[in-house]
């Protein structure tokens, strides 16, 4: 009964406090990979300060600059949770010696954070639009859905980060801090909900978005399934 | 920046003007695209000349004229106006035009004419954004026809000086200050006089959302934002939105005694 529990929980993370011959060694030739993800994530900023600089943001920065955070926050996220399914995809094609990739779970928390860096710029540039008027902003959140959601989803992605360290999955146990962990599937559903809401007549880009999510979601639920009964018949 | 050297007529704004380059660079067109930077891009596939304008409906000199013509009928005027966009941003703009009571007292509207239907033109070789129906083309805004006869409603062919740029409605487009900037219909091809309120693009795309008079309201919120502030393009923090954008004096004589929250 132990057995299958201990295979979906690798879905979930890279079993931080295991040490499996896969999570250990191969870290050193990929050793490049987190700090390069969070070298490359945290490029937009830079680009977006020097945009905002040279006048490259256009006539409106500020709601530019509110675009292109939130933007990248829910495509990071996106990114994040994408990780158990490209390993899924690829163990199906029996890829990385039927294992299949299981790098991209070591850039996941990277993601993870830097999507919740750029949600959190992403409100802080709002704030700054409603010039810090909280009785604005808190009109907002509780009267406009569209507010809401992404509000909501920000407030999920809290604990989140809090807890992103494996020192947090040791003080919480491992089950505990999956199942909390879980939130960013709501979370990511109300970002896309929050980009849908917000577009005023193109709804393309949120359907993409979408529909990328509802893919994901059920290539991690086939894959659960598949991975339980493969288990279970062997 | 921002100077204008003429004195400054009744109608006219004493505000800062929105420089050229962000007036005609940060547009909504969706005939050109949704994205604001398309029309600037694209604008180069319209082509205003020739160009003729249908005038039709309850009118006793119905016609179809060329816009040079059209234009020669009538003294050009400028008017420094402020123009609201629904969206939260704003701008302040030297239209060069006609008053478009000028314009519709020529065509003699009949006694039946109660509103006036205006149609954008219909043609996804210069318009690549209609090839999306992400509204339904063609693009149809409407007022009613004391609104239309208000001094304030403008016919603008020209922008700073200069003649009117694609992406801001060439060659013939409509500026009505204290509505949000979607009633400013633009590339006008047919004017036409009706007894019934036509359907408008937006009130038909989204109804709870975008009403037929689209008067500028800080009192009465879009469903998705608050409508109480608006930014300046070309400034930081945002200002109060006034009511009517502003012409309250002018224009609200006009809406005597209706409930601006349910004629949004």
């Amino acid at each position: 009964m132990s057995k299958p529990v201990r295979q979906t929980s690798v879905d979930l993370a890279p079993a931080p406090a295991r040490r499996s011959p896969s999570s250990s060694r191969t870290a050193k030739p990929l050793g490049w990979l987190v700090p390069a993800v969070t070298v490359g994530g945290l490029l937009p900023i830079g680009v977006l300060v020097w945009d905002a600089y040279t006048g490259a943001l256009g006539a409106n920065p500020v709601q530019r600059a509110e675009l292109q955070t939130g933007l990248l926050a829910l495509a990071l996220l996106i990114l994040s949770l994408a990780a158990t399914p490209v390993r899924l995809v690829t163990a199906r094609l029996g890829w990385a010696g039927g294992r299949g990739w299981t790098w991209p779970a070591r850039i996941r928390k990277s993601l993870g954070l830097l999507a919740f860096g750029y949600a959190f710029l992403h409100f802080l540039i709002y704030l700054f639009d409603q010039g810090f008027t909280l009785s604005t902003v808190a009109e907002d959140v509780i009267k406009r859905p569209f507010v809401t959601a992404g509000f909501t989803a920000l407030l999920l992605m809290v604990p989140l980060a809090l807890t992103s360290t494996p020192r947090s999955v040791k003080r919480l146990g491992f089950a505990r801090w999956t199942r909390l962990h879980q939130l960013v599937y709501l979370a990511v559903s109300l970002g896309a909900l929050h980009y849908w809401w917000g577009v005023k007549k193109d709804h393309t880009p949120p359907l993409i978005a979408a529909l990328v999510i509802a893919v994901l979601f059920a290539l991690r639920l086939l894959g659960r399934k598949k991975t339980r009964r493969s288990v279970v018949s062997g | 920046q921002g100077q204008v050297r003429r004195p400054l007529g009744p109608y006219d704004t004493s505000e800062a003007v929105t420089p050229y380059a962000q007036a005609t660079s940060y547009n909504n067109f969706y005939e050109f695209g949704t994205d604001k930077s398309d029309p600037a891009r694209l604008a180069g596939s319209l082509k205003v000349r020739p160009w003729t304008v249908k005038i039709d409906g309850e009118v006793r000199k119905p016609q179809t004229v060329d816009i040079d013509t059209l234009q020669s009928w009538f003294p050009l005027e400028d008017r420094i106006y402020r123009m609201r966009c629904v969206e939260g941003w704003s701008m302040v703009m030297p239209w060069l035009g006609f008053p478009l009571a000028a314009l519709i007292r020529r065509m003699e509207p009949t006694g039946k004419a109660k509103y006036v239907q205006f149609t954008a033109l219909n043609d996804p070789k210069q318009f690549p954004g209609q090839r999306s129906r992400v509204l339904d083309w063609p693009y149809v805004e409407g007022l009613r026809l004391d609104e239309a006869l208000h001094p304030l409603a403008f016919m603008a062919v020209g922008l700073q000086g200069r003649v009117l740029p694609g992406q801001n409605g060439a060659p013939l487009r409509l500026a009505v200050p204290w509505k949000y900037g979607f009633k400013s219909i633009k590339s006008i091809v047919r004017i036409t006089l009706t007894e019934k309120q036509p359907k408008t693009t937006w009130s038909i795309a989204a109804p709870d959302e975008y009403g037929f008079f689209a008067n500028v309201n800080p009192a009465v919120p879009h469903p998705r934002w608050s409508q109480a502030t608006e930014r300046r393009i070309g400034e930081l923090s945002r200002r109060k939105t006034l009511p009517f954008n502003g012409y309250a004096e002018q224009v609200a004589g006009l809406y005597k005694g209706m409930d601006l929250k349910k004629f949004y």
